[in-house]
């Protein structure tokens, strides 16, 4: 699925962030308006329980494995310490979470990213390549092939075609007079570091990242979504801490989500010709508010790690 | 070799190390300097195995930067305990922390590796794979790690902890009685549990074995 990209396209689509001076994606048709998730206001997805016993029901529960523990599950295309779920929360269900009930409706679908009509199959290789920092599994493989699964089984009775309520992690609006990274480095480490590090370096358990890399070479690369300022403060407002969703102030949301995005990550796997200021003019100039080919304390953020 | 003077060389190794760091194996089992400091191995078992019926907690293989804030945050009353306050208050900084390094290096238990990927069983299971995200509460797994068996200094484990431990802690966080966490990140979380998923969620931590969950 579209795990990560996912989220942070459709995250990227919604946030009119900048006001009027930011041309945002093709995330426009997105919702984003907040609401309680556990809001009966929102499409539920049906419970595990009810999975049926059968090969479709492992198919989906394969599908299910990728999504919550994608590096040991499928380990070809993954190129960091990232899971799809944790972006998209409670295992891709939670509204207001970039759900997969509410994004494989929403398919084939036009999409500025790559300016062609996407399948759900392309949007899902997409987070790989993005998110994930790997490769685009065969669109006929069986990654593909579970991942759908698990996006149309948490999609049962949900309406085709119809924008769902709960898609997008809710914008949040830019403070006043922009975002401040010394403030947002303060956040980071009254309440961020106790679990992904005092370095974004996330933590582990054995092999296996618990809290994920926020930045860094085992995190998402800079054409994934979340490397746009807007969509990272919109997650991380939504969801966290975790457990504590909603209760940082906007104002420390943005800081925060800019303090983390004005770290190197991995190159953007669309680089042209090796430069970093053509990628930037084509891929980020009118991608939300990121850092990509920016200055950041004398140095050029976007070199990639 | 002249073999005569290694035992020698052994006394001396051993006295100069003790000049500069408190004893952790006789801090453990006889007790601290200032006798109010009583014995560790009393309530935590020879090995720091714990005492599950009386509920006092397994300490072997715990994070020492872990164990070192709890004894802190008894001697400074942040974690109130009536056993535990005047025992940490006697102990010196030293002996703190030798026998928190000491119990660190001892072996966890073994427990078969559970994480989200696994399908869930029971309401115990539940919380610790799944959460209840209806009312904002993570899956326990997402902080204390794969099988509970925790994470880093701040996330101890959860596995190999006797449920008598394990509930009478969430029961304290629950109506406030403990507040030493990180940001109230267990608080927050506590405060939203029923009394039977503080029951069924420690029954399921501490039933895991190297043979998976208890059924």
């Amino acid at each position: 699925m579209k795990t990560h990209t996912t989220a942070l396209l459709l995250m990227s689509l919604g946030f009119p962030v900048l006001a009027d001076d930011i041309a945002m994606e093709d995330q426009s048709q997105i919702l984003t308006g907040a609401g309680d998730p556990a809001s009966s206001k929102y499409f539920q997805p049906p419970k595990e329980s009810e999975l049926p016993d059968n090969t479709y029901g492992q198919l989906v529960q394969q599908g299910r494995a990728i999504f919550v523990d994608t590096k040991t599950h499928a380990p070809d295309y993954v190129g960091n310490g990232l899971a799809c779920a944790n972006c998209h929360l409670e295992q891709g269900r939670k509204a207001n979470s970039a759900p997969l009930w509410a994004a494989y409706t929403m398919y084939p679908a036009y999409r500025k990213k790559n300016d062609k009509v996407n399948s759900y199959a392309e949007r899902l290789q997409g987070c790989f390549q993005f998110s994930m920092n790997g490769k685009a599994p065969e669109a006929d493989g069986p990654v593909i092939a579970a991942l759908s699964a698990y996006s149309y089984w948490l999609a049962t009775g949900a309406p085709t075609g119809q924008e769902l309520s709960g898609r997008a992690y809710p914008e949040v609006p830019q403070p006043e007079g922009g975002y401040d990274l010394a403030k947002g480095e303060q956040v980071y480490d009254a309440q961020c570091a106790v679990c992904h590090g005092p370095n974004g370096e996330g933590q582990k358990s054995g092999d296996l990242y618990v809290f994920p890399p926020l930045w860094g070479a085992d995190s998402f690369n800079w054409g994934a979504g979340m490397h746009r300022i807007n969509t990272a403060a919109a997650f991380i407002k939504e969801n966290m801490p975790l457990g504590k969703g909603g209760t940082l102030p906007d104002e420390d949301a943005w800081n925060v989500a800019a303090f983390m995005n004005s770290h190197e990550r991995p190159q953007d796997p669309r680089l042209i010709d090796g430069s970093v200021e053509k990628t930037r003019d084509k891929y980020h100039a009118n991608d939300g508010v990121n850092l990509y080919g920016e200055i950041v304390n004398g140095k050029m953020l976007g070199k990639g790690i | 070799m002249n073999v005569p003077l290694w035992p020698l060389a052994g006394l001396f190794l051993a006295i100069s190390v003790s000049a500069h760091a408190a004893d952790a194996a006789a801090v453990y089992s006889k007790g601290g300097t200032n006798p109010a400091a009583m014995a560790c191995a009393t309530c935590h078992g020879a090995e720091g195995e714990g005492m599950a019926a009386a509920g006092f907690p397994r300490l072997a293989g715990l994070s020492a930067n872990y164990m070192r804030k709890q004894l802190a945050d008894f001697a400074s009353g942040a974690r109130a305990n009536p056993i535990m306050q005047p025992i940490a208050a006697a102990l010196s900084h030293e002996e703190a922390d030798a026998v928190s390094t000491m119990l660190a290096d001892k072996p966890q238990p073994q427990v078969e590796r559970i994480d989200r990927t696994a399908l869930v069983d029971g309401p115990g299971e539940s919380l610790a794979l799944s959460g209840a995200w209806d009312r904002n509460i993570p899956e326990c797994v997402a902080c204390h790690g794969p099988s509970g068996t925790g994470v880093g200094d701040a996330f101890p484990p959860l596995a190999g902890q006797s449920a008598q431990y394990l509930s009478s802690q969430l029961t304290a966080w629950r109506q406030g009685t403990r507040k030493n966490d990180p940001n109230d990140l267990m608080g927050q979380i506590a405060r939203s549990l029923t009394e039977d998923e503080v029951t069924a969620v420690s029954t399921y931590f501490a039933g895991l074995t190297d043979k998976g969950a208890a059924k």
